[in-house]
C-alpha cells in the first residue's frame, strides 16, 4: 500500500502565562490529548510525579526543561515544541512568564501566528496579562486566544468565567486585535482544551484545539508587496552566450513571476525577472517563504544585502528612521559603543540619534527623553545608519520591518527593533 | 498592489515551508561564516541536511566540506554508506577519529567497550580548532530531546566548545547573527524545526538513499528495559539475558555501544512512515542508552561541547 504524503499547514503559536496559571499543564494537556506523548515520556513523568509524592501525574513535567529550571522550578528560556493532529502541524514557542523575561517573550512572539494568553479564572486580568497582551500586539500578532484556566477551582461556574471575559474585553478594546477568542477551560482535567468535557454545558463556543486547527493562517506576508533580500550571488551557466548572475534568496513577502517589473535597491535600477531557478528546474512564479534563485533581464550589479522588490510597490529607502526597540543585553545602552544593525540580509553601522521615549506597557504611558536604556526596556529611538535600508513599517511587513542590533566589539545581539 | 495568484499558494505545504527555511539558513551560514563545515555521519538527519545543502547551492558544488567524527564504534554499514555517498556526490570529507584522541591521551576511557558518544565532543572541539572552522552545521532537531528544545538555530559556543543555556543569543524572526571571535564557533541546525515524521516524509518525497540499518533486518538482540540491545563484539549479552534473533530496524544510527534498534518489519520508507506515525516511543527513548542515564544527560554533554 502506497503511503500517501499528507499536505499540511504549519501554525506557529506562543503561550504566554506563568507556571501559576497552569501554562506547563496546559501544554502538557494539549500534547497528551492530541496523542503526542510517547510511552517513554509518560513513564518518565509518572516516575517523577510518584517520587515527588503527587497523587496525579503532573502534566507540567512534560515540558520541564533544563537542570537549573528543574532545580528552581522556573522556565529560563524559550523552548520550541512540536506536535500535529490530522488537520495541522503545530510549533509552540513556550516562553517564561515572569516580568524579567520580556525579552524571551519578544523572541517567541517574533515568529508566531497566534498567541494564547493564559489566565487564572480566580485572579482574572492581572498585571502580567496586560504586559503579555501589549507585547503580543507590538510584535504584530493579530490573533489571540484568551484561555481562562482553572475553571475546576470555581466549580465551572459560568458567572466566574463571564466576569473575567468582560474584564479582558474592556481592557483589550484599545489594542485592536483582529480576532480575540475567550474560552473557559481546565487544563488539569482536560475540559475545553482538546475535548469539550461535560462540565460546562453553558459554553457553546469552540475548544482551544478547534481554534488552533481552524484559525486561518495569517497570509499578510503573501498579500504584501514583493520583497526579496539577496543572500548570496552566484554565476549560472551562460544562456545564448550571455553570462548570467543569480540572486540567491527567499521571497520574504508577496509573489513574483517571470516578466514582473522589479527594482534593485539601494541602486534603484529597474529590470524584469528573467527566470526563477531551483534545483527542480525553472519556475514560472514563486510565493512568500520560498527559497529560489532569481535572474534579471538586464545586467545590473547586485550583491548580498541588496533587495529586489516589486517596482509598482517599492519599500521605503532611508538612512534615518524611527523604531521601537526591546533592549536585550544585561549591559545598559552606552552611546560610546559601536553598534551594527542587521536588517534583512544587510549589515551596516548604526547610531542612535535620540532616545525618544520609553514605553510603560503596564500603564500604557510613555516617558519622554528617558536617561538610559536597560535590559527589557521598550524604547522608541531615532536611528541613523551608514548604508540606506530598504524597509516597510513593521505593522505592514514583519520581514522588511524588523532588525536586530549587534555590538560591534562583543558580537552579541543586544536589541531587537521594529521600524515605525 | 500585487495580485495574489491562487495557484501559487495552493501547492505550498509543510515540507515546502520547512525545506525553504532550511535552505535560507544554509545560505546564511555561507554568507556569514569564513569557514563552515557540515557534520555528516551517514545517518538520516545528516543525509537530509546534505540534500538540502545541495539544493541550496545548486548548480554549484557545496561551498564547504563535510566532516565525520568517527567514534570507531560505528556500524560498518554506515561507514560504507558514508563513503559511497561522498564519492557519488563528489563532496569533500574530513574524518577525525575518537581513536586518535584516545591514543593521544586527549580522551580517556575505562574500557574498550565504553560508549564513546560523549568523547566525540573532545575530538570535535579539537578538530574545529585544528581546521579553523567557525561554523559547524548538523542535523540535530528540537523535537529530539528537551535540552535540544531550547537550542537556537545558530547556537554560540565559546572557545571550549561549551554551550551556556542561560546565556544564548536572542534569535528573532529569521535574523541570524553568526559573528564569532577567533577560537569561538557557531553550531548551526538547519532542520531544527523538523520532526522525525517530517524527516521520513521528506526522505520519501525526495527518494533519498539511507544505510541498510534503517530497514528491517534480522539481528541478535536482548531485551533490556524498554529497549532491544544489539549484540555485537562491543556489546555482549549480560549474564542471565537471552539472546534472540529478531527482525529489527534502527531509528537512529549512532555509536554501536549505545544505539538500539526497534522491532520492525518495515522494509521500505513507506512502511517506516506508517510505523513512525503510530509509534508509541520517542526516537531517543526507544534507541539511545546514553540519554537514559540521567534526566540531564544531553544537556550535560552539550555544555561540554557535544553537538
Amino acid at each position: 500500500m502506497e503511503h500517501k504524503l499528507k499536505t499540511q499547514e504549519i501554525l506557529r503559536f506562543i503561550t504566554c502565562g506563568s507556571v501559576d496559571d497552569g501554562k506547563s499543564t496546559l501544554i502538557g494537556r494539549l500534547l497528551l490529548d492530541s496523542k503526542a506523548v510517547m510511552a517513554d515520556q509518560w513513564q518518565s513523568i509518572e516516575t517523577t510525579s510518584q517520587r515527588r509524592g503527587m497523587e496525579q501525574v503532573d502534566l507540567s513535567l512534560l515540558t520541564d526543561g533544563l537542570q537549573a529550571e528543574r532545580e528552581q522550578g522556573i522556565t529560563i528560556d524559550v523552548a520550541y515544541r512540536y506536535f500535529s493532529t490530522p488537520k495541522r502541524r503545530f510549533i509552540i514557542a513556550d516562553t517564561p512568564g515572569h516580568a524579567q523575561y520580556t525579552r524571551n517573550m519578544v523572541t517567541g512572539a517574533s515568529t508566531a501566528d497566534l498567541a494564547i494568553l493564559l489566565l487564572d479564572v480566580q485572579k482574572g486580568v492581572v498585571e502580567q496579562t496586560r504586559r503579555h497582551a501589549h507585547i503580543v500586539r507590538l510584535l504584530g500578532i493579530r490573533r489571540v486566544v484568551v484561555a481562562v484556566n482553572k475553571m475546576d477551582l470555581v466549580n465551572y461556574r459560568e458567572e466566574d468565567f463571564f466576569r473575567v471575559k468582560v474584564a479582558f474585553e474592556n481592557f483589550a478594546a484599545s489594542l485592536a486585535f483582529r480576532e480575540v477568542d475567550i474560552l473557559p477551560m481546565s487544563a488539569v482535567n482536560g475540559d475545553g482544551v482538546v475535548h469539550r468535557g461535560e462540565r460546562m454545558d453553558w459554553y457553546q463556543g469552540p475548544t482551544l484545539m478547534e481554534i488552533l486547527e481552524q484559525t486561518p493562517l495569517d497570509e499578510v506576508a503573501l498579500e504584501a508587496g514583493f520583497r526579496y533580500p539577496i543572500q548570496n550571488v552566484n554565476r549560472l551557466p551562460a544562456l545564448a552566450g550571455e553570462e548570467r548572475r543569480g540572486a540567491m534568496g527567499r521571497v520574504e513577502s508577496g509573489t513574483v513571476a517571470v516578466g514582473d517589473e522589479v527594482v534593485v535597491l539601494p541602486a534603484g535600477r529597474t529590470s524584469r525577472i528573467a527566470s526563477i531557478e531551483t534545483w527542480e528546474g525553472s519556475l514560472e512564479q514563486a510565493r512568500s517563504g520560498q527559497s529560489v534563485t532569481l535572474t534579471l533581464e538586464d545586467q545590473i550589479d547586485f550583491t548580498r544585502g541588496d533587495m529586489i522588490a516589486g517596482a509598482a510597490c517599492p519599500p521605503r529607502l532611508e538612512k534615518t528612521f524611527e523604531a521601537l526597540l526591546c533592549w536585550f543585553s544585561s549591559m545598559p545602552y552606552d552611546a560610546t559603543r559601536r553598534f551594527l544593525i542587521q536588517h534583512t540580509t544587510r549589515s551596516t553601522p548604526m547610531k542612535v540619534e535620540k532616545i525618544l521615549e520609553r514605553l510603560d506597557i503596564l500603564t500604557s504611558t510613555t516617558e519622554l527623553n528617558p536617561q538610559g536604556v536597560v535590559m527589557n526596556d521598550l524604547v522608541r529611538m531615532a536611528i541613523r545608519v551608514q548604508q540606506p535600508l530598504a524597509f516597510d513599517p513593521y505593522e505592514a511587513n514583519r520581514a522588511s520591518g524588523s532588525f536586530i542590533v549587534i555590538d560591534a566589539v562583543t558580537h552579541d545581539t543586544v536589541a531587537a527593533g521594529m521600524i515605525c | 498592489m500585487t495580485v495574489i495568484r491562487p495557484s501559487v499558494s495552493q501547492s505550498w505545504d509543510h515540507l515546502d515551508r520547512l525545506e525553504s527555511e532550511s535552505i535560507h539558513i544554509l545560505r546564511e551560514v555561507v554568507a556569514q561564516s569564513a569557514k563552515p563545515v557540515l557534520l555528516f555521519s551517514g545517518g538520516k538527519d545528516s543525509m537530509v541536511v546534505l540534500h538540502l545543502a545541495r539544493k541550496a547551492f545548486h548548480p554549484h558544488h557545496l561551498p564547504f566540506p563535510l566532516m565525520h567524527v568517527d567514534t570507531g564504534h560505528n556500524f560498518p554499514e554506515v561507514i560504507d554508506f558514508r563513503d559511497r555517498i561522498v564519492a557519488q556526490y563528489g563532496v569533500d570529507l574530513v574524518v577525525r577519529s575518537v581513536e586518535d584522541s584516545i591514543r593521544q591521551g586527549r580522551a580517556r576511557v575505562r574500557s574498550a567497550q565504553d560508549s564513546r558518544n560523549a568523547l566525540q565532543a573532545i575530538t570535535l572541539v579539537d578538530a574545529i580548532h585544528e581546521l579553523g572552522f567557525d561554523a559547524c552545521m548538523g542535523g540535530a532537531r528540537r523535537d529530539e530531546e528537551k535540552a535540544r528544545a531550547k537550542e537556537r538555530i545558530f547556537s554560540f559556543r565559546d572557545e571550549f566548545g561549551g554551550w551556556d543555556p542561560k546565556n544564548q543569543r536572542p534569535e528573532l524572526w529569521d535574523l541570524y547573527n553568526a559573528r564569532v571571535h577567533p577560537g569561538e564557533n557557531m553550531r548551526v541546525f538547519p532542520i531544527s524545526n523538523w520532526t522525525e515524521l517530517d524527516v521520513w516524509e521528506y526522505i520519501c518525497q525526495e527518494k533519498l538513499e539511507l544505510p541498510s540499518l534503517y530497514f528491517a533486518h534480522s539481528r541478535a538482540v536482548v531485551a533490556r528495559g524498554l529497549q532491544w540491545v544489539p549484540i555485537t563484539e562491543l556489546t555482549p549479552a549480560r549474564e542471565g539475558e537471552t539472546v534472540e534473533q529478531r527482525s529489527v530496524r534502527f531509528r537512529t544510527v549512532g555509536d554501536m555501544t549505545c544505539t538500539c534498534p526497534v522491532l520492525s518489519e518495515a522494509q521500505s520508507v513507506q512502511e517506516i512512515l506508517r510505523e513512525t506515525e503510530t509509534s508509541e516511543l520517542t526516537e531517543r527513548g526507544a534507541t539511545r542508552q546514553d540519554d537514559q542515564t540521567s534526566e540531564a544527560s544531553m544537556e550535560l554533554r552539550k555544555r561540554q561541547g557535544y553537538f
